[in-house]
């Protein structure tokens, strides 16, 4: 593993633990060795479907390096906990923040740019650009 | 005058309510939604009422926001953040008086329920937990019983409605048709409190 002290951290939520873990993989997979710290927050706390404002705390403190965290969400309640845990204040690390991004794309594209070092504007403009990314 | 003392009899009789209803709320969840808020609701106030005879916090907003933050580690669904947003929010109005009159009250609810509203990007009429809790707080400066009728009202008046929030807005118009948990479990909370007042005797 390369040093990643000063890498921007990743939390991907899910309601589903193995689908946040999968994405993750993936992602790190996708951005090939010496990545930057990324972070799965699936499920609830009993690996059953829903969100767990505890697991995504733990998830985003244990990526912090000081510069930042991207924290990527799918639906509903993973958005509103993560919304609710920043306005607590202190529940997250500073320079934590939630990025608006299709999550599968807005992953890969995320810990692709903070493995290459970028800040975390940088980091939430790329997850942001995966919207315009169109199949058809 | 309110202390914490009442709203934590409040959270308690929510609790209690919850419990009785849950699985009444999981039936409304069923065809719109995942079939989880009652047991969802159940798991948070569980949570709120073993904390509260826990630590017994000395002022209202500190009741409050206790029992907000309680919601938000542990239902798992959206109505963890939602519900635990009106509550820290209604808490942090009130500040650390040890006392709060009931029009003070009123107007932190207010913050609460704008608080609410703001997370979750709804309106009135998009079938959520905002057609009870709007009303309910429109009324609540009248009296507790008329704010516990309106957000029972809110909450029937949501059958006819078309959702368009949470997952019960990928539904369409199948939506019609089906009252709104989530406006059903904020009219539990006010039919709790209603409950509380009286029998604390500021009905």
């Amino acid at each position: 593993m390369s040093d990643d002290s000063k890498l921007v951290g990743v939390v991907l939520v899910s309601h589903s633990g193995p689908v946040a873990e999968s994405v993750a993989t993936l992602a790190t997979g996708l951005a090939g060795g010496g990545t930057a710290p990324v972070a799965a927050a699936g499920g609830t706390e009993g690996g059953g479907l829903g969100t767990s404002s505890e697991l995504i705390a733990a998830a985003a403190h244990r990526v912090d390096r000081g510069v930042g965290v991207a924290i990527l969400v799918d639906l509903g309640s993973a958005v509103l906990t993560v919304k609710a845990l920043l306005a607590e204040g202190d529940e997250l690390p500073d320079g934590a923040r939630l990025v608006d991004a299709p999550f599968v794309e807005g992953a890969v594209a995320a810990v692709v740019t903070a493995s290459a070092g970028a800040d975390i504007a940088a980091v939430e403009a790329a997850a942001r650009e995966a919207y315009t990314y169109r199949k058809v | 005058m309110l202390d914490a003392d009442f709203l934590r009899r409040w959270l308690t009789n929510a609790a209690t309510a919850v419990d009785r209803e849950a699985e009444r709320l999981t039936e409304l969840d069923s065809p719109i939604g995942d079939a989880d808020h009652g047991s969802n609701l159940q798991r948070g106030f569980t949570a709120v009422a073993a904390a509260l005879e826990k630590d017994a916090p000395d002022t209202p907003g500190a009741v409050l926001i206790l029992a907000g933050r309680q919601l938000i580690s542990t239902v798992g669904g959206a109505s963890g953040p939602l519900y635990g947003t009106l509550l820290r929010r209604t808490g942090k109005a009130l500040g650390d008086a040890a006392e709060v009159g009931e029009a003070e009250f009123a107007d932190a609810l207010r913050v609460g329920v704008d608080a609410v509203a703001a997370l979750g990007g709804a309106a009135p009429g998009d079938k959520t937990m905002l057609d009870a809790l709007v009303p309910a707080v429109d009324a609540l400066p009248t009296s507790f019983a008329a704010a516990r009728a309106a957000a029972h009202e809110g909450a029937l008046a949501t059958t006819p409605l078309q959702a368009r929030k949470g997952r019960a807005s990928y539904l369409g118009e199948r939506s019609i048709g089906h009252q709104d948990p989530g406006a059903t479990s904020s009219a539990l909370l006010f039919e709790a409190l209603a409950e509380t007042a009286e029998g604390a005797g500021h009905a």
